[in-house]
């Protein structure tokens, strides 16, 4: 037994079916310390997670915690023993307060009934000792994601939590959110907490974290220390390769032929957006670059006939159009894959197969019959095609990992040779290797002569792979930045400061 | 030591997949050994003469709960149309065809009338379908001033009792021919996909360009239509078109079949070979007390213990 570590695992294995995806693998996390799992998709950290967790059980291997063997074998006993999970879709009720998030199913009682004098009392104290001072009283839903992550981990801290599990925790959040929510992590640090902390966003890892195990396809790659290691080293281990042709890669300036595709002009909805321009060109990458919040997702939807504007035109190869349903925006060309592709995107327990045909059955049916073979043969092509890690066409595609859940919703727009695909944050949650395939992809798709709409919070992929970047900042146009141009300092540089970006582009035209 | 946990995985992925109609054999095999006289051909053809209505309504509720909907009107829709046909066949000597029409037409207004509420203006099904659950009887009532209709000695009248052969009734063809063009549309048409697509998650069945709103009316439709054409033959074979009594309670019976048939509550994989299984298991035990003289309060408790058994053996835990 040794003292200095809270979490001890070891030799753990797990096999779903026929496949091992957990090869006898140790890892532990010492008191007090932030420490990072790395892999790419696949590699096992969820399920290694959700063993810690109690939602999975292991088949071999031991747990200790604070010494003592623990074999946790439902979530909630894993919370008793003091093992808290953040999760990315955050696990509170957003119809209940804020403080009722905290204390549910820990009332505080005063002859049987819920003292709420005290509940909100405390819960104020405990969200002010993380910096934090809101009502309590309100909604928890009407506050943003951060919000709802700080008050998920007052809970924990509320529970007597010895590590806290934070399980992409960033994914949604701005740059602002999460150097509070850092703070947060260095304050529990400070009591002697440990944090297990996953991301794909490199940066903040080496941020955040004091130590790092990597795993690759269910093996343990090795425990490192943060500071040892350079982001290209990290990267190499998490592929298993090296790195640098994956990062360093570059775009080729293409010619795009300047025929202009889409064209919307003045769109305005609500608070969002308030009269934004876009252009595309047939065939032509176009970046939208902004904060969240920017508006950039809600244009995307109303590009596609999900939501409605308030006001503006929207021109189609020059012909006005209104799209009221997205069938209708898919019936003129358009594709779009969702920032949020669990809720938005894939239909969990339907095959592969039917998942890539789903948005156009007319392909392979005939006086609405299916025809299976005809589906199958589709599905087979594209799992080839962009390496689909499948055991096969009729696989659920809840079964498949995150980068390959995004690669058949890929298949399922490209298979309908589209004009244009608006691609939401395709990238996101998805590990460096995933992540550069999509990449290779967009740029194919691209070079077929489809347009594409690129969004993302990631400036690297936008400068990577866009001919062209257009900034939005508060629902108005901030600039335009095409060629050698895109960099990182003036994209920024647009963001930050959207009237001398504006200039710019006067001054460009 | 490996091989013996994948097989148990093995024998409890099948038991999730067949519990209900593990229960159906079950309930056979003690049934044959207590109930007396229940080793006979004839029960069985009765029993699924008197599943009839449960059996076919239940196979469009099974759509309906795919698509993540309920359908609680079904009882109200039997009302209409059994009133509707007997009115016209008997009263107004409209002949069997128009009959029928006109009744299966009637339902089909109701069907569109809870698709649009639920499809078009978003309300929560079980508060749209309540609408004419609550009012369907009452609007069915009025086509005969709450009378029960009665007849005797048309030449169609016979059709509700009729045994093809002398032997197998006409119910039990009929529910043959349903349940194949109920299984063929949830597994080989793109209407069943798409059914199953919005169960399984509605926002993204909207992005990929599915127009639900159609799919959704499409369901319920189907679903009134199915009642109304089960009250049909029930009116036959009753000789009697009551609003006040027909279907009342069946769109329970019906959800259960589904439930313990398999299909989730939450929407996705329609099991309609599992419904089919499921409301004959209703049926079953309801037969099984008659036969053994039980108390139909008692019948309906352990109606409750078998649904328990049925779901608890399908659980998924992950």
């Amino acid at each position: 037994m040794n003292e200095e570590y809270i979490l001890q695992m070891e030799g753990i294995s797990k096999q779903f079916s026929s496949v091992k995806v957990l090869h006898e693998v140790d890892f532990r996390i010492k008191k007090g310390e932030v420490h990072a799992l790395m892999g790419e998709n696949g590699a096992g950290k969820s399920t290694l997670i959700k063993i810690l967790t109690g939602i999975y059980r292991k088949d071999a291997g031991t747990i200790r915690l604070d010494g003592r063997e623990i074999i946790p074998s439902d979530a909630l006993e894993a919370q008793e023993l003091g093992i808290s999970p953040i999760y990315q879709d955050i696990s509170v009720v957003g119809q209940l307060t804020v403080a009722e998030n905290i204390y549910v199913g820990r009332e505080i009682k005063k002859h049987g009934v819920i003292d709420w004098k005290t509940t909100n009392q405390k819960s104020r104290e405990i969200l002010r000792n993380l910096g934090i001072d809101i009502d309590v009283t309100k909604p928890l839903s009407a506050y943003g994601t951060a919000i709802q992550q700080m008050v998920a981990i007052a809970r924990s801290i509320l529970i007597d939590a010895k590590l806290v599990v934070m399980d992409e925790a960033t994914s949604s959040l701005d740059e602002d959110e999460v150097r509070v929510l850092f703070q947060i992590i260095r304050r529990l640090k400070d009591e002697g907490i440990s944090v297990l902390f996953i991301s794909h966003r490199l940066s903040e890892v080496f941020e955040i974290s004091d130590t790092i195990t990597v795993l690759k396809d269910g093996y343990l790659v090795g425990e490192y220390e943060t500071a040892s290691l350079t982001k290209t080293e990290l990267v190499s281990k998490m592929i298993g390769r090296n790195a640098q042709d994956v990062v360093n890669y570059k775009r080729k300036q293409r010619e795009v032929i300047k025929e202009e595709y889409l064209n919307a002009l003045g769109i305005q909805s609500g608070i969002r957006l308030k009269g934004y321009d876009l252009t595309i060109h047939r065939g032509e990458v176009v970046g939208l670059a902004g904060l969240l919040g920017s508006g950039r997702t809600e244009l995307a939807r109303i590009l596609f006939g999900v939501d409605r504007m308030d006001r503006g035109e929207i021109y189609i190869n020059g012909a006005p159009v209104e799209f009221r349903f997205p069938y209708q925006a898919i019936g003129r060309g358009l594709a779009f894959c969702s920032e949020d592709r669990k809720v938005e995107g894939i239909f969990p327990d339907l095959s592969l197969a039917e998942n890539i045909s789903i948005s156009n059955m007319k392909a392979v049916s005939r006086f609405g019959m299916i025809q299976k073979k005809k589906m199958q043969k589709l599905a087979e092509e594209y799992i080839e095609k962009i390496r689909i890690k499948t055991s096969g066409a009729g696989q659920k595609i809840r079964a498949l990992s995150g980068g390959n859940q995004q690669k058949v919703i890929l298949s399922r727009w490209m298979a309908m040779n589209p004009d244009l695909i608006i691609l939401d944050e395709p990238t996101r949650g998805i590990d460096v290797g995933a992540k550069k395939e999509i990449e290779d992809l967009i740029r194919e798709i691209a070079s077929k002569g489809i347009s594409v709409l690129l969004i993302s919070s990631e400036f690297e992929e936008l400068i990577r792979n866009c001919d062209r970047v257009e900034v939005i900042r508060e629902g108005e146009n901030a600039g335009t930045l095409s060629g050698e141009a895109i960099t990182e300092e003036n994209i920024l540089e647009m963001i930050a400061n959207g009237a001398a970006g504006k200039e710019a582009k006067r001054h460009e035209s | 030591m490996k091989a013996e946990r994948v097989k148990a995985e093995n024998v409890k992925a099948v038991i999730q997949k067949y519990g209900v109609l593990i229960v159906l054999i079950l309930l056979l095999l003690i049934n044959a050994c207590v109930t007396p006289n229940f080793v006979h051909i004839n029960t069985i053809w009765n029993l699924l003469r008197q599943a009839f209505p449960t059996i076919i309504i239940s196979m469009g509720m099974t759509l309906v709960i795919a698509t993540g909907g309920i359908d609680i009107s079904v009882g109200s829709t039997m009302a209409l149309s059994s009133i509707i046909f007997a009115r016209l066949l008997i009263d107004m000597e409209m002949g069997f065809g128009v009959s029928m029409l006109g009744a299966l037409g009637a339902s089909c207004v109701f069907g569109l009338f809870n698709g649009a509420l639920v499809g078009i203006l978003d309300f929560q099904p079980i508060v749209a379908t309540l609408i004419l659950m609550i009012a369907g009887r009452g609007i069915a009532q009025q086509f005969n001033n709450g009378a029960v209709l009665s007849f005797y000695g048309n030449a169609f009248t016979d059709l509700g009792t009729y045994r093809i052969g002398g032997v197998v009734p006409i119910q039990v063809l009929l529910i043959f021919i349903v349940v194949a063009i109920m299984s063929f549309l949830a597994r080989k048409t793109t209407f069943g996909l798409y059914v199953q697509a919005i169960g399984d998650n509605g926002t993204a069945s909207r992005l990929v360009g599915l127009k639900t709103t159609v799919v959704l009316i499409e369901t319920y439709t189907l679903c009134a239509l199915l009642a109304g054409g089960a009250a049909v033959l029930e009116t036959l074979r009753l000789c009697a078109a009551d609003p006040n009594n027909i279907g009342s309670g069946i769109e329970l019976d019906c959800v259960a079949a589904v439930a313990i048939g398999g299909t989730s509550m939450s929407g996705g994989k329609a099991v309609i070979w599992g419904t089919l299984i499921g409301a004959i298991v209703m049926q079953l035990i309801t037969t099984m007390m008659n036969m053994n003289n039980i108390y139909y309060a008692y019948a309906l408790v352990i109606k409750a213990f078998i649904i328990i058994a049925a779901l608890y053996l399908q659980r998924k835990k992950d």
